[in-house]
């Protein structure tokens, strides 16, 4: 790992991902390692580590106090809440959400999920596929993270043995293919000793594939896997005043982010919900035109047409629009102490649009440990159910299947302004509501 | 439509970075960038003008002052703000003590932890209902549990245990009166990333950043600067040391390192190599407990 601290001759951008698994699989061992091995932790806060596990008699360095920030959290020895931390190697850098296994697990691990690209699920080689496996397989799997990594670990403890592997494999395979997970990679590895998380180390010879570095290093990142459709939220909408800058007399610009897509000066766009239609007259960053836009980028639009398009608008081509709707089928997991109600209405947040919304029935609730529907009249904290919403202004969603950014919604308590529900949008209803 | 490559990863936390900004400008009605002059702040105002250019930035710019800055800090910041044609606010620590709602302990007490006061005063002052901050979750363990969009109750105060769950990139800054949302566009950036930026941008710093000769006392490991203000205390002895700062705060709390590094190609060079972190090597005050940043976070630091 020489090259580590060179700066980047290559570079394949960013990569998100987050680790889950049961509580002492070693996710926090697993994350120190990474950032150890990759020369991420500074001399400082290795000294600080090192006092504090010698102060609590332990024999070795705990690399899993490299995680725990909080006061509440050194305390107790839990973690409490995602934290987010960074590493990166000569050709990419990582963000690691770094969800907590313990209570509250799926409304963190939905959160840690949501901005990830890939799943490292942690299973504990001596135990092998557990409920937790399952759960955090499925949530995975539902938040549409395309990639999951099966780190069987702790391969020390069952001598290294391929055999101990080969089965958990087979078994996770059996319970993939039912849930219809498609891309999951297995690497046996042992994060206390640092086997092929980083280095390849020699105990697990048998093992010919990649480490876990070399597996996230080659991941293909975000959009470059499928073709998608141009969607642009509008976040906010630019008409500079300047007397003394007659240029900017007629200036309007629409700012926002590619969601999806790409856009070039001359493409027809459509403005969703009006329909009304224009084409792109610049594209601008800082005011400094560029041709084209990709997915990702934060640009400024300018259209030919001087038409009324305000925050909460949508820009797609015209012979890619989603529809227009005032219902929809979403999976929403619960995020607060308070029961969802369906007596009352929430402010649902789509891309930069908010909506008045009511639950209109709750089809089921998701038993995560069984993996079976069953049925409810409320949604308590971390629930994930299966809800039909009905709308008091139409919004232009994709299924989250299809498009995770223009699937995805919150909803918004709008007494205490909490962020109280996520929800995925598995069907948008053309049909509008009575 | 042939299919364009990903973004380089500076790419990327640019356009996210302004993504963040312009979120909280079209959901707040009132917000402030807070700009010290420091090399965070230099980013986020660039950052601002990718976002928001051309025109006038949609937002005032905010500095708490404790009155112990480096007068080439203050001179750059005033400069900048000129430059930008920004409408720069500086509200000062040293009026809060004339009001009597910072009471020091002693006079030498470091003004760092006071900010706090002085930033809530404003934001009633101006009705701010979201201040745009530098700050990064690489920067401390507090740092890094704590939400892009971090909401703060009537007294400033932020509660860890109860922060808003923040999905996707569906930011929630709604507030109500007298509340506030701290907004962090550079959270997922990295020292190195933030001088990378600087480098790429080509863009301005104060010279104190840069390695120049400076009179200092080696104590606990770290070099104080001897000021009028931080004088040498008896029995410490005063060395003339090329230094630049990798972090540019208040005087009594700020430290610099030993560097030769007098370009952005060096600096560049000496943090990708560091064995220390930042607020390790720099910060005299986060020393104080393993919580300390947390603690001031909690009573309304940003």
């Amino acid at each position: 790992m020489s090259s580590l601290h060179e700066f980047p001759a290559i570079d394949h951008g960013l990569l998100r991902f987050l680790t889950c698994g049961s509580v002492d699989d070693g996710k926090s061992t697993l994350i120190g390692r990474l950032l150890y091995d990759t020369k991420a932790i500074l001399a400082d806060t290795l000294h600080a580590i090192a006092a504090t596990s010698q102060r609590r008699g332990l024999s070795e360095l705990d690399l899993s106090l490299l995680t725990d920030g909080l006061q509440a959290e050194r305390e107790q020895g839990i973690t409490i809440d995602v934290a987010y931390r960074y590493f990166s190697t000569g050709t990419r850098k990582y963000i690691i959400a770094d969800a907590p296994g313990h209570e509250q697990y799926t409304r963190n691990m939905v959160t840690a999920a949501s901005t990830a690209h890939l799943a490292i699920i942690l299973v504990d080689a001596r135990r092998g596929v557990q409920t937790q496996t399952r759960r955090h397989s499925y949530l995975a799997h539902l938040v549409g993270l395309p990639h999951l990594v099966v780190a069987v670990n702790k391969m020390d403890l069952v001598d290294y043995d391929q055999a101990v592997f080969e089965r958990i494999r087979a078994e996770y395979l059996d319970f993939a293919a039912r849930l219809g997970i498609e891309d999951v990679r297995f690497i046996p590895l042992s994060a206390l000793h640092g086997d092929n998380v980083v280095e390849r180390g020699e105990r697990l010879d048998w093992y010919d594939g990649p480490t876990l570095l070399e597996l996230l290093e080659t991941t293909p990142a975000a959009h470059t896997e499928r073709p998608e459709s141009f969607r642009f939220p509008v976040q906010y909408v630019r008409r500079p005043r300047d007397a003394a800058n007659p240029d900017l007399h007629d200036y309007r610009g629409y700012m926002g982010r590619v969601e999806s897509g790409e856009i070039a000066i001359g493409d027809p766009v459509l403005v969703l919900p009006s329909g009304r239609r224009s084409r792109v007259r610049d594209i601008q960053v800082g005011g400094v035109s560029q041709p084209s836009a990709m997915h990702e980028q934060s640009v400024t639009l300018l259209l030919e047409d001087e038409l009324d398009i305000s925050r909460g608008d949508l820009l797609v081509r015209p012979d890619e629009a989603p529809p227009t709707v005032r219902e929809l089928e979403a999976h929403v997991c619960w995020l607060a102490e308070t029961p969802l109600s369906p007596a009352r209405t929430y402010v649902l947040r789509h891309t930069t649009r908010e909506v008045r919304a009511r639950v209109k029935r709750i089809a089921y609730r998701l038993d995560l440990n069984r993996l079976e529907r069953e049925s409810a009249v409320q949604l308590d904290m971390n629930d994930i159910a299966r809800v039909s919403l009905s709308l008091a202004q139409p919004i232009c969603p994709d299924p989250y299947a299809l498009n995770r950014a223009t699937g995805a919604f919150i909803l918004i308590d709008e007494s205490t302004n909490d962020t109280v529900g996520a929800g995925m949008i598995v069907e948008a209803s053309a049909s509008p509501s009575p | 439509m042939t299919r364009l490559d990903t973004l380089s990863h500076l790419d990327w936390l640019e356009a996210d970075a302004i993504h963040i900004l312009r979120e909280v400008v079209g959901q707040c009605a009132n917000p402030a960038l807070l700009f010290s002059g420091g090399k965070d702040s230099v980013c986020l105002l660039r950052l601002a003008e990718k976002a928001f250019r051309p025109g006038a930035l949609p937002f005032p710019l905010l500095h708490i002052d404790t009155g112990h800055n480096y007068p080439e800090v203050i001179a750059f910041r005033d400069r900048r703000a000129v430059e930008l044609d920004a409408r720069l606010i500086v509200r000062s620590v040293e009026d809060s003590m004339a009001r009597g709602s910072v009471v020091l302990r002693h006079p030498h007490e470091s003004r760092n932890r006071h900010q706090s006061v002085t930033l809530l005063e404003a934001i009633a002052e101006f009705g701010f209902d979201a201040c745009i901050g530098g700050a990064r979750r690489d920067e401390e363990k507090a740092r890094a549990k704590e939400r892009i969009m971090s909401f703060r109750d009537a007294f400033g105060q932020w509660d860890p245990k109860h922060q808003r769950p923040e999905l996707w990139n569906l930011y929630n800054a709604r507030v109500h009166p007298g509340e506030n949302i701290r907004a962090f566009p550079i959270s997922d950036w990295t020292e190195l990333d933030v001088w990378h930026y600087i480098q790429r941008e080509g863009l301005e710093l104060p010279s104190i950043y840069f390695a120049h000769r400076r009179p200092v006392v080696r104590a606990n490991g770290l070099l104080r600067p001897v000021t009028p203000l931080t004088p040498a205390r008896p029995g410490e002895t005063v060395e003339d040391v090329r230094v630049r700062f990798r972090t540019v705060g208040d005087i009594t709390c700020t430290a610099p390192v030993e560097s030769e590094a007098d370009t952005l190609d060096a600096i560049l060079a000496e943090t990708a190599l560091t064995t220390l972190s930042e607020r390790g090597a720099t910060r005299l005050d986060d020393h104080a407990s393993e919580s300390s940043m947390e603690d001031r976070k909690k009573a309304g630091y940003f």
